[in-house]
């Protein structure tokens, strides 16, 4: 099997997609719970905020990044010709 | 391979016949309201929800049988990306999830959503680096990826084992949740409750394999979902007059942070209240205490039995002292009853009994703690103040900052267990082979991806409802029943209270007449399952909450033992021991495998070991520390080989579970040998990093794979090459 540059970039670019989604995933988890005590002081629809992120912010982040992969990623796959046929 | 057209025509039939099928269960749970009210009781109503309820899933097994190998593997790889959503929602949400997780947060508040957190997350580790790549390679188990991509048997067999070892860890805490269920809303025996819903698991997967349990568990998500969300709705309609809860509850966490501070306050009237029943807390704590001490002297004397003995015979004593009073008290008979007949069965077990009620005193006899506030300390800078102020003295400022040091310590030890927790919940998530499973079923590797959106989304909706639904029962518990009297209790306290003690149960330790918050014992499992009780709505209503947690138990356990009989069959039996074997040979020992499994696991079940949270936990840490390490870097390393696969895997599971059989009472181990002061639950923080080393170390020592090995990785990395190789198994 040989690989073109096509598919070389397609690569890069599904990695760089993935450590930038990883990034997001990781501040909305673990950045927020480090600071949690002191995020708290901040108020965000009428909830202190490192509580609001844990019980419903992080979760919807999580939700919008597996969206936002899956749209790329698949559009990505037409692209570079990579995608399945209909068979 | 289906068509696009085809695959179309086929989600549009779906869709009609869960549409129907979900208007049908409405249909069913409004006719058994209107018999309720026209006077049904509620066991007969109990009875038929869970015979409706088996007999369907039954039903759909039945229809679903299949003798074709990739049916009963991978339900012929044509699930559409929104119904395996739905599968492998109901797959991962367990009983845990289902009556648990609210009952958690009620009592843990902030600190208990690390498992929100961590059981959500997972899913974007699935999605970045599992999902689309498992789904190309197209075979049947996880194991059978690590086989073809590091060759050999070896990986093979470790992943075997490794699945066995999670996944049976996972499926005894689901079978208890059954049991406990079945029991709870038949009146049947813990252990017959444990064989019936055995048999509603066994009809399903044992006919039809993956095909009969995907098609279930889309029936079981809808029942459950529907389940969790109406007395919650309902609910939040009666505490905040909104009725989406989500939104509703941030004014309910005001108004509890509002009385919690009331309630520590000991200038207010409710404050004071609440001082006083701490101070009886305190002084039952002190006895225990005592209690302990002597027990401890007398094993250390060599005089442990006497000791025991006579602690039996007074309890014996004291039954019979309570039925020769001459106004016999009947309620203090039956609790002595009880007493004498659930006497701890050797001495060790007497002390855990008591270390319990001690601790269980003395986490009353302290403040309330705040519901939205992370990692509190242990109060030390506070304990000081107040002891001085007692005495009328300033404390020296090193005693203020060595106090100061101590609560610092103790909050940043709970955020780092936080932490660790988090991601091992995660990374399990990612490792768990029930769910990664879920994935080779999807038509194509775009679907795949979508897929993982719909699981997640699916999985969302419950929890991030069950952060709302704790704060609204606390609200309630805070606001309508704290500072009630005792005279006038609700009737759901009460049905409680004389169902099971340990869920409920009030007592006026202060003799004032009105109940304290301090009083008041709940556990964790009463949350979601008094919560339609609370919010008023009749009994139909409770039996179809009873019917959610079944349906979560159920399709979990489903997914879990057709992963261990799976392995199995596929991996062990098939790929190593016979590769000649026919179709029909493949298909009967795999059944056979899932009989013996499942009894086996309700043996172990009906045992009652251990913990059932920890159970969950080390599950996950155990799956995060052997699969994760070497299934990424097998996608995403070229240059992982054979050597790094074992050593890394082995490496893994050796640390996670050495780790655990140092510091987790059960097995014998003792917190002094806990690392950087993490707790057992979260042991995959250690085999998680070892695996990845393993992996590397392994790999570099030796050349690296061949290039089979290495196109087949390329393979896996794009979903469609000119030239591909196909590693679809049929």
């Amino acid at each position: 099997m040989q690989l073109t540059d096509k598919h070389q970039e397609y690569w890069r670019k599904n990695l760089r997609l993935t450590s930038v989604l990883l990034g997001i995933w990781f501040v909305a988890t673990f950045v927020v719970i480090w600071f949690a005590r002191a995020l708290n002081e901040i108020t965000f629809f009428g909830f202190p905020f490192a509580f609001y992120m844990g019980a419903q912010g992080a979760l919807i982040i999580y939700v919008l990044v597996i969206w936002y992969y899956a749209r790329r990623m698949n559009q990505m796959d037409v692209d570079y010709g990579v995608h399945e046929g209909d068979d | 391979m289906a068509t696009a057209s085809s695959n179309l025509a086929f989600f549009n039939q779906l869709k009609k016949y869960y549409t129907v099928y979900t208007g049908g269960f409405i249909t069913f749970v409004i006719i058994l309201a209107i018999l309720e009210q026209m006077g049904l009781p509620p066991t007969i109503i109990g009875y038929i929800f869970l015979a409706a309820t088996i007999l369907l899933y039954a039903g759909i097994g039945v229809m679903s049988k299949t003798a074709d190998v990739s049916e009963y593997y991978v339900a012929g790889r044509r699930v559409p990306a929104l119904f395996n959503g739905m599968a492998t929602g109901a797959d991962w949400m367990s009983a845990a999830s289902f009556i648990g997780m609210a009952g958690t947060l009620y009592a843990a508040g902030y600190d208990g959503l690390a498992f929100v957190m961590g059981w959500t997350g997972g899913y974007v580790l699935v999605a970045l680096f599992l999902a689309p790549y498992l789904r190309k390679f197209g075979q049947f188990t996880i194991p059978d990826f690590l086989g073809s991509r590091y060759g050999g048997h070896l990986p093979r067999t470790i992943g075997v084992l490794a699945a066995i070892i999670c996944s049976f860890t996972y499926v005894v805490a689901q079978i208890y949740g059954v049991g406990l269920i079945t029991s709870r809303f038949t009146g049947l025996e813990f252990e017959i409750g444990v064989y019936v819903g055995l048999a509603g698991i066994l009809v399903c997967s044992f006919l039809g394999g993956m095909r009969a349990v995907t098609w279930t568990q889309v029936a079981q998500y809808i029942i459950l979902i529907i389940a969790y969300m109406i007395p919650v709705v309902w609910l939040s309609m009666n505490v905040t007059g909104n009725p989406v809860p989500q939104i509703a509850y941030g004014s309910a966490l005001q108004e509890v942070t509002k009385i919690e501070k009331e309630l520590n306050d000991p200038t207010s009237v409710k404050g004071a209240a609440e001082a006083s029943v701490r101070s009886l807390h305190k002084e039952k704590a002190a006895e225990w205490g005592e209690k302990i001490k002597a027990l401890d002297e007398a094993v250390k004397a060599g005089n442990g039995e006497t000791f025991y003995a006579e602690q039996k015979a007074k309890s014996v004593q004291k039954l019979a002292d309570l039925k020769a009073n001459p106004s016999p008290d009947a309620k203090a008979i039956a609790a002595a009853e009880k007493d004498v007949k659930d006497f701890p069965a050797n001495i060790d077990k007497l002390k855990a009994k008591w270390v319990g009620a001690e601790k269980g005193a003395k986490g009353k006899s302290g403040p309330v703690a705040a519901h939205a506030t992370p990692f509190s300390g242990k109060g030390a800078e506070k304990k000081l103040m107040k002891e001085a102020e007692a005495k009328g003295e300033t404390p020296t400022p090193e005693a203020v900052a060595k106090a100061k040091a101590e609560d610092e310590k103790a909050s940043n030890d709970k955020r780092n267990n936080f932490i660790a927790l988090v991601l091992c919940l995660m990374v399990g998530t990612a490792s768990l082979p029930h769910i990664l499973m879920r994935y080779y079923t999807t038509p194509s590797v775009r679907e795949a991806r979508t897929s993982v959106f719909w699981s997640l989304f699916f999985i969302f909706l419950l929890y991030f409802t069950a952060p709302a639904l704790a704060v609204l029962a606390k609200y309630t518990i805070y606001h309508d029943l704290v500072g009630s009297s005792f005279a006038s209790l609700p009737s759901w306290v009460q049905n409680w209270q004389s169902v099971d003690a340990t869920l409920m149960k009030i007592v006026d330790m202060n003799k004032d007449g009105l109940i304290q918050l301090a009083e008041i014992t709940i556990g964790t499992d009463l949350i979601v399952l008094a919560t339609p009780e609370i919010a008023g709505l009749p009994y139909v209503i409770s039996g179809l909450v009873a019917a959610g947690g079944l349906a979560a138990a159920l399709s979990t356990a489903d997914g879990l033992l057709l992963t261990i009989a799976n392995a199995l069959s596929h991996d062990v039996y098939y790929k190593m021991v016979d590769p000649n074997a026919s179709t029909m040979r493949r298909l009967s020992v795999s059944k056979a495998l899932l009989l013996v499994v499942a009894i086996l696991a309700a043996y172990v079940t009906s045992l009652k070991p251990g913990d059932i949270l920890f159970l969950v936990g080390a599950a996950f840490s155990l799956a995060a520390s052997a699969f994760f390490p070497a299934l990424v870097l097998g996608v995403f390393w070229k240059r992982a080989n054979y050597l790094g696969a074992v050593i890394g895997m082995l490496a893994g599971l050796a640390v996670c579970m050495y780790y655990m059989f140092m510091t987790y009472e059960f097995f014998g181990g003792v917190d002094a040998n806990q690392w950087f002061a993490i707790k057992p639950i979260a042991a995959g923080v250690f085999g998680l990093p070892a695996g990845f080393l393993g992996v590397i170390i392994g790999s570099l020592l030796t050349k690296e794979p061949s290039k089979e090995i290495q196109d087949l990785v390329d393979h896996v990395r794009y979903p469609n090459l000119e030239n591909d190789i196909n590693t679809n198994a049929a």
